[in-house]
């Protein structure tokens, strides 16, 4: 009876018809899920923190990174603290800085050519040894690597907090095809939409 | 059997160490048309593990790896 009244109240509604109403509703239900969840996939990217300012960690980091660059990967790299100096150019000067920003200047590495090991430095003999060694097994040098970065297009950026507090001047920093600044959020919008994240 | 493959360009990857000849056969797979050949021969015995795997990444097929002598020969097939 209750039925036969529905259907005379609304005769468009058959049960077939009913059906394909809900079959509608999950296809969009689907649709409105697949879109979200291709906005969170994570990208074929790498993004790498690089807090060091060994010889040895950052040294790594370049290999990582240009290697990931030959498998198809984007790769983004983020200099933070004891990173930051290795980014700095040895024949360039930057004017204006304070007491502590001259002696952070000083104290702190001027380059990748002046960083050290971070076991086995022995008061800089072991570092030069590993160089050399370097050199012997035709390994590249990290000058050499941040170079080939630059041309294989991995991006750099540089925390902007580690220059203010350590009083670097950008236009003291190398010229890097692909380097710029930024904060934390920036790092963190890369490294979520990254399939591998590493802090070296 | 190798007279088969025919090879469009050859890469002479001898002494360089990881990362090089990974990082350098992607750049010269490239510069061959898909379906060509390009033969890579490298000293690093890591490469054994590490062109497979770069093969399998990038989608290209490497077809044949001949080890003489300290060399290894890998034949890639560009397939995308």
């Amino acid at each position: 009876m209750k039925e036969s009244a529905l259907q005379v109240e609304k005769p468009e509604e058959s049960p077939e018809s009913l059906r394909l109403k809900s079959f509608q509703d999950q296809i969009d239900e689907i649709q409105t899920k697949l879109e979200s969840m291709s906005k969170a996939a994570p990208q074929n990217k790498l993004s790498m923190i690089v807090f060091s300012g060994d010889l040895d960690k950052v040294l790594a980091s370049f290999v990582i990174a240009t290697g990931a660059v030959a498998m198809g990967m984007e790769v983004v790299m983020f200099f933070t603290f004891w990173g930051t100096p290795v980014l700095r150019d040895k024949d360039k000067e930057a004017g204006g800085k304070d007491l502590m920003g001259k002696m952070f200047g000083t104290m702190l590495p001027k380059g990748a050519c002046s960083v050290k090991l971070s076991k086995m430095n022995m008061a800089g003999m072991g570092t030069k040894m590993m160089k050399s060694l370097m050199k012997k097994k035709s390994v590249a040098s990290l000058d050499q690597m941040i170079e080939m970065a630059g041309e294989l297009g991995v991006q750099i950026y540089v925390c902007e907090m580690s220059m203010d507090l350590m009083g670097f001047k950008r236009e003291e920093m190398i010229d890097y095809p692909n380097m710029s600044f930024c904060g934390v959020a920036k790092f963190l919008e890369e490294a979520m939409n990254s399939k591998i994240q590493l802090f070296v | 059997m190798s007279e088969e493959i025919k090879v469009e360009k050859v890469m002479d990857l001898k002494g360089m160490p990881c990362p090089m000849p990974v990082v350098k056969v992607s750049k010269g797979i490239k510069e061959i048309q898909v379906g060509q050949i390009l033969e890579a021969v490298t000293t690093d015995p890591g490469a054994l593990a590490d062109f497979p795997a770069w093969a399998r990444t990038s989608g290209n097929e490497i077809l044949k790896t001949v080890q003489n002598d300290g060399t290894i020969r890998f034949y890639i097939q560009r397939k995308a």
